[in-house]
């Protein structure tokens, strides 16, 4: 299981999506994803094997390591991926019920062609809209979390030069050197700011959700005339 | 044989589960698999050559980390997550019996053209008699498994949370060593994560035999309060007289749910199944 097999399943709901849904499932998978296994992770390969404190005493830039990077950026934008991708699912299983429901009152009397079934596109609106507008909203709010942990856990997005330790079993203060720190600071600025576009996307969408939806109402009551 | 592989053999066992069944599903290949295989791995990837002990004796390291970490948490992780979605095979192996038998029949009864026989694949199985068994075993044993899991770990990591420093007295090292543990902070992290996604799957196995109880005793009180429905009761044909009787009618009292789903889409075949009782 890994970003292959995640793409597959949600290239599923891009079938129901709209066309913003659309663009930003590309965005993630281009711009993210790949960027993250194909680059990223290769930044971040020998982090702690690179990480070089001024000191003979064993066992001091274990613990310094520790004490900086409580978790390290490549895990945390795993999560991030992971739990911003997982909303779509709730949009998944909304149309799999739907399907359902189709196939018990259609098979009781007529004839169906089941694949047919299967590959039609369903509309966005009535509960579908709720749910797909709901998961949007949580797509958002994942962002903005860890977004907000990532600036909370590093103080900031640049990633410093040097540390200065004092944990024991340091002795003294210790200086401590962070291996490739401008190539890191590139790759977390790109993130950030590919993160930020998915943010406006997702905004955007639920704009234009918002005014479909405004637009259709009014015009039911005019045509019962 | 990978993650993958075992995606597409349990994911085909998805179809004929409940809906939380499939909520589960998802729960454990994506929040706890993925995690693993994307994350995790790559926590503990160096917990043995970022094991550092104040000592230069050699040999101390290496006692020493297998003194502390008798089995890797990650090996553990796999192993609970491969034993934990195995019971969904036992599902897997009595619908294909079950199909096997549907198959036999519609041969038997003069419906064995392919259109009829692919219809039999396509068609979901009603969770309903021995299956509803095997589907109610194949979820307990889930739920023990994870259980079981989860005092492993207990018992061989006590607490959840990585300490940074361990003390150690083991042969060859000299004295007591200070031996310190890579990324501990980021290991107690995923190890919460993904003791809480344990105990979510825990809880949904649960709901899911909550569920399945619940349905099957209100399926029983409407048999009970219809009885002229004809329908059978989960024990009626074992104790119905046609059982003795020939091939046709003991496929046929086996089949409960499923074929009389399969009666209900091929009014053809209800003359043939006449003199049956299950029916």
């Amino acid at each position: 299981m890994d970003w292959g097999t995640l793409q597959k399943v949600l290239g599923g709901v891009n079938k129901h999506s709209t066309s913003i849904g659309k663009i930003w499932l590309t965005v993630l998978f281009i711009f993210r994803v790949m960027i993250l296994v194909v680059a990223a992770e290769r930044v971040w390969g020998d982090e702690q094997s690179d990480f070089v404190c001024n000191t003979l005493q064993p066992g001091c830039k274990n613990v310094c390591y520790d004490y900086f990077f409580p978790i390290s950026h490549i895990r945390l934008w795993a999560l991030q991926l992971i739990f911003v991708s997982t909303p779509a699912l709730l949009v998944a299983m909304h149309i799999a019920h739907r399907r359902h429901e189709k196939k018990r009152q259609l098979t009781s009397g007529e004839k169906v062609d089941i694949e047919e079934l299967n590959k039609q596109k369903f509309h966005i609106q009535g509960p579908l809209w709720w749910t797909y507008t709901c998961s949007i909203f949580f797509r958002i709010i994942f962002e903005a979390v860890f977004m907000y942990v990532f600036y909370v856990l590093y103080d900031g997005y640049e990633m410093p030069r040097l540390l200065k330790c004092s944990v024991w079993p340091c002795p003294n203060t210790v200086d401590c050197f962070v291996s490739r720190p401008t190539e890191k600071t590139m790759f977390t600025i790109f993130m950030l700011s590919v993160s930020g576009i998915c943010m406006l996307l997702n905004v955007a969408e639920i704009c234009y959700l918002v005014i479909k939806f405004c637009m259709k109402a009014p015009r039911k009551p005019a045509t019962l005339k | 044989m990978n993650w993958a592989g075992l995606y597409t053999v349990v994911s085909g066992v998805n179809r004929h589960s409940t809906a939380i069944g499939r909520i589960w599903l998802s729960v454990i290949f994506i929040f706890r698999i993925m995690v693993l295989v994307v994350a995790a791995e790559s926590v503990w990837g160096d917990e043995k050559s970022a094991f550092t002990c104040n000592t230069q004796q050699p040999g101390c390291n290496s006692v020493c980390y297998d003194h502390f970490f008798p089995i890797s948490h990650v090996r553990l992780w796999a192993l609970q997550l491969i034993l934990v979605t195995t019971p969904a095979l036992l599902v897997a192996m009595h619908v294909a019996y079950q199909q096997h038998q549907e198959k036999k029949l519609l041969v038997l009864t003069g419906h064995g053209d392919t259109k009829h026989l692919e219809e039999v694949k396509k068609h979901k199985m009603r969770i309903s008699g021995s299956l509803w068994w095997t589907y109610i075993c194949s979820v307990i044993f889930r739920l023990l498994f994870e259980a079981v899991f989860m005092y492993i770990f207990y018992m061989i990591y006590p607490g959840y949370q990585m300490i940074r420093l361990v003390k150690c007295e083991a042969y060859p090292c000299p004295n007591t060593v200070d031996c310190f543990i890579s990324r501990p902070t980021e290991k107690t992290i995923f190890t919460v994560f993904m003791l809480a996604t344990s105990g979510i799957c825990i809880i949904l196995n649960m709901a899911e035999l909550v569920y399945l109880v619940v349905r099957a005793c209100a399926r029983r009180a409407q048999r009970d309060s219809n009885p002229t429905s004809g329908k059978s009761s989960l024990y009626g044909h074992k104790l119905s007289p046609e059982y003795k009787q020939n091939e046709i009618n003991q496929l046929l009292t086996e089949q409960d749910g499923s074929l009389k789903d399969m009666l209900r889409r091929n009014p053809g075949l209800q003359e043939k199944s006449d003199r049956c009782s299950a029916c």
